[in-house]
C-alpha cells in the first residue's frame, strides 16, 4: 500500500463527499419531505436544474461521435474518447440524481414495463437507458484496448457506425425532449423562457455546451495529465462553437420578439437579472471567440469554455427553477442536504474521470495511427493522480 | 355517457359536508382542525374556500383530456368513460411530473413519508362506476353541488345564467379551459378572487406536447437515412483518397 499524499484536491473531495453521503443515507432513511424544501406547489427543485444540465454537459459525445465517425473528420479524434467518457459520466449523474429524486427509486424500471407513448418523460427514460447503453458500448474499445482483446475490438470496429447513428438520435431525441418537458406548462413557466421553440434550444445549446466541454477537459487534461491536444484542434472547435453559439442566440433573441416578449426585459423582477445573466455568460464567449487573438490561444479558449458552460448551467437552472418560481406561488431554494448531494455527484464524477484518464488510454493514444499528442508531450509515462493538485 | 359535477357558489352555504363527506369515502382523517385548512392537500382532496361571505370549491377538475394522463411516464392515470381521472397508486414512481404539469395544481404528495404517492381526487370512480354519485354531491344539502351527466349539468349552468344574470359572473368554469373538464363551477364574484386562472387556453394541454412527440418517427427514420448517408460519402472520399495514394488523407474512421 502506497503512502496516500492528501493533495489539494484530494482534500476538496473529501470535504464534499463526507456531507455527501451523509445526506444521502438521510435523503434515503427520511424521504423527500425531510431532505428537501420541495413543496406541493414546487414539486421540481435543484435536482431537475441538474439533471437538464448534466445531460446538456454529456452532449459532447454525440456531438464528437458524429463528427469523427459520420464526417469522418479525423483530426478531431484525439478528444473523442474523452467526449464519449464525459457524456457516459454524464448520463450516470443524471441516472444517480433521478435515483433520488423519484420519489419512490426502487420503482426506477417501471417504465420499462409500463408504457405511457404520450408521455415526454416516458420517451426520456427510454432514450436514456438505450443511449447509455450505447456509450457503454461507445467507450468499450477504450477497455477491450487496454486488455489487449483483439478479437472483440475488431468485432466492435465492424458495428462502430450503426452504434454511433443510434447514439446521435437517440441523442437528438432526448436533448430535445428535455426541453418539452415544459411545453405542457405555458401559464406556469416564465414567458422569457416559455417557447414552442424549447426543444430546439435545449438541442442546440448542448451542442454549444459538448463544444464547450471539449475545450474545457482538454486544457485540464493538459494541466493536471500532462495529456496535450494539437492547438489546431481546439482552435477548429471554438471556432464552431462561436458559430453554434451566435445561431443558437439569434434564434433565441427571434423567438422572443415572435412571441412579443422583449418588453419583459424592461421590468425589475429577479427572472429579468437571471435571464440577463443567462445571455451574457453566452454572448460574451460568442464575440470573444471569433477573434483570432482568441480562439487560438489555449487559455483564452478555456476561459470562454468556462463562460459558456456556467451560461448552459444558468440556462437550465432557470428553466427549472427560476422560470417557475412566479407562478408557484411559493419560495424554494434548495436545502443543505439537496446542495450537498448535488455537490457529491458532481465530485464523484470528476474523480472516475481523473482515474479514468490516470489508468486509460483517453487522451492520446487512439486506434487510429494518427498523431495525435504535440511532439513535446511525454508519451507512455502515466502521471501520478498528485498531478491534479498542479 | 361522461358524468360531471356541477358546482353553484351561489347556493354554497360553506357547511363543508362536502369535505367531510370526501374524507370518508377516501379513508381520511377529518376534524375541526382540518376543516379550517383551506388549501389541498394530500390529506384534503376537496376544499370549500372562504372569503366573507362567499364560498368556492377547489377539487380535481377532472379534465376531459388531462395534462397528467399524458405526461405519466409509467400511465398511471387514466381517464375513464364516466368522467373520472383514476390514479393507479401501484405504478407509481414517483417523477411528480404530474404536479408540474397540472394546470389546476391538483396532485398533492405526501412529503412526510419515506414511501410517499401522490393523492387526489378520483371524482368517486368506483361509485360513479356503480351508478352512484360522488360523496360530495351526496353530502351536499343544498345542491350547490350536482352530480350528473355532463352535458345535461352544462345546459342546465346555461340556464341559470341565463335566468339569473346579475347572480353570477357569466363564465362556467370548466366548460372551455384546458378543452372542458368534468368538474364545472359557477361563481358570483370573478373566479380569480379563489386563486383560479381564468387564462387558461381552450386546446388541451397534452395537445402542445403530442406536436413535438409526432415528429419522434420522422426524426428516426430521416436522421439515420441521412446520417448514414453523410457517412457513406464522407468515408468514401476518404478511401478514394488513401487509393489514390494521398498521404495527408486520414484513414476512414471504421476499419474494413
Amino acid at each position: 500500500m502506497p503512502k496516500i499524499k492528501l493533495t489539494f484536491w484530494k482534500t476538496v473531495l473529501i470535504v464534499i463527499l463526507i456531507p455527501g453521503v451523509y445526506s444521502l443515507i438521510y435523503r434515503l432513511t427520511h424521504g423527500l419531505g425531510q431532505s428537501t424544501n420541495l413543496n406541493d406547489e414546487f414539486p421540481w427543485g435543484l435536482w431537475v436544474g441538474f439533471k437538464l444540465f448534466s445531460v446538456a454537459l454529456a452532449g459532447g459525445g454525440f456531438t464528437l461521435a458524429a463528427v469523427v465517425y459520420i464526417f469522418n473528420l479525423n483530426r478531431y479524434r484525439p478528444v473523442l474518447r474523452a467526449m464519449i467518457l464525459t457524456a457516459f459520466l454524464g448520463y450516470s449523474m443524471f441516472i444517480a440524481s433521478l435515483i433520488l429524486d423519484l420519489g419512490r427509486p426502487l420503482r426506477i424500471w417501471h417504465p420499462i414495463i409500463m408504457w405511457n407513448h404520450r408521455s415526454v418523460m416516458f420517451e426520456i427514460a427510454w432514450c436514456v437507458m438505450l443511449y447509455t447503453t450505447v456509450l457503454l458500448l461507445e467507450f468499450l474499445p477504450v477497455v477491450l484496448e487496454r486488455l489487449g482483446w483483439k478479437r472483440q475490438l475488431a468485432w466492435m470496429h465492424t458495428i462502430m457506425i450503426p452504434l454511433v447513428i443510434a447514439g446521435v438520435i437517440l441523442s437528438t431525441l432526448h436533448q430535445s425532449s428535455l426541453g418539452s418537458l415544459y411545453l405542457i406548462v405555458p401559464g406556469k413557466l416564465y414567458p422569457l423562457w416559455y417557447s414552442s421553440l424549447e426543444p430546439v434550444f435545449f438541442f442546440i445549446s448542448a451542442i454549444c455546451a459538448g463544444l464547450a466541454m471539449t475545450i474545457f477537459e482538454s486544457w485540464h487534461a493538459d494541466k493536471s495529465f500532462q495529456q496535450r491536444v494539437k492547438l489546431p484542434l481546439l482552435t477548429g472547435l471554438g471556432r464552431v462553437l462561436a458559430v453554434v453559439l451566435s445561431f443558437y442566440l439569434s434564434l433565441r433573441a427571434v423567438d422572443l420578439a415572435r412571441r412579443q416578449a422583449f418588453h419583459l426585459l424592461l421590468q425589475r423582477r429577479p427572472e429579468t437579472y437571471l435571464f440577463s445573466l443567462e445571455i451574457l455568460l453566452l454572448l460574451v464567449p460568442m464575440f470573444l471567440l471569433f477573434r483570432r487573438r482568441v480562439h487560438t490561444n489555449r487559455t483564452a479558449l478555456y476561459f470562454c469554455s468556462v463562460l459558456t458552460l456556467l451560461g448552459i448551467v444558468a440556462n437550465r437552472m432557470n428553466v427549472a427553477i427560476t422560470g417557475m418560481l412566479a407562478s408557484s406561488g411559493n419560495k424554494y431554494f434548495p436545502k443543505w442536504t439537496e446542495i450537498s448531494i448535488t455537490l457529491a455527484i458532481i465530485a464523484s464524477g470528476f474523480l472516475v474521470f481523473a482515474l479514468a484518464v490516470k489508468y486509460l488510454p483517453i487522451f492520446g493514444s487512439m486506434p487510429s495511427r494518427q498523431p495525435v499528442a504535440e511532439p513535446e508531450t511525454a508519451r507512455g509515462q502515466l502521471p501520478e493522480l498528485s498531478h491534479v493538485e498542479s | 355517457m361522461s358524468k360531471g359535477i356541477l358546482y353553484d357558489a351561489t347556493l354554497c352555504i360553506g357547511c363543508k359536508l362536502c369535505e367531510k363527506g370526501c374524507a370518508e369515502r377516501n379513508g381520511l382523517p377529518y376534524d375541526d382542525t382540518i376543516a379550517a385548512e383551506q388549501k389541498q392537500s394530500e390529506h384534503k382532496f376537496t376544499v370549500v374556500l372562504t372569503r366573507q361571505d362567499k364560498f368556492m370549491r377547489r377539487l380535481c377538475m377532472n379534465c376531459q383530456d388531462p395534462s397528467c394522463v399524458s405526461v405519466c411516464p409509467v400511465g398511471a392515470f387514466r381517464k375513464t368513460a364516466e368522467g373520472p381521472v383514476t390514479y393507479a397508486a401501484s405504478k407509481c414512481m414517483g417523477c411528480r411530473y404530474c404536479m408540474l404539469a397540472c394546470p389546476f395544481f391538483v396532485p398533492k404528495y405526501e412529503w412526510g413519508k419515506t414511501s410517499p404517492l401522490v393523492r387526489k381526487c378520483d371524482m368517486c370512480a368506483d361509485r360513479v362506476a356503480q351508478g352512484l354519485q360522488t360523496a360530495c354531491a351526496d353530502a351536499c344539502p343544498t345542491g350547490a353541488t350536482k352530480f350528473g351527466d355532463r352535458d345535461a349539468l352544462i345546459a342546465e349552468a346555461q340556464q341559470r345564467l341565463r335566468d339569473n344574470p346579475g347572480n353570477y359572473v357569466n363564465h362556467i368554469y370548466g366548460l372551455n379551459e384546458v378543452g372542458g373538464t368534468s368538474v364545472l363551477l359557477l361563481s358570483s364574484v370573478p373566479f380569480e378572487q379563489f386563486g383560479f386562472r381564468t387564462d387558461q387556453t381552450t386546446e388541451p394541454m397534452p395537445l402542445l406536447t403530442a406536436r413535438v412527440l409526432t415528429h419522434v418517427p420522422d426524426v428516426v427514420t430521416l436522421g439515420s437515412v441521412l446520417l448514414g448517408g453523410i457517412w457513406w460519402i464522407s468515408n468514401r472520399r476518404v478511401e478514394v483518397a488513401e487509393a489514390e495514394g494521398n498521404a495527408d488523407n486520414p484513414r476512414p474512421a471504421s476499419q474494413k
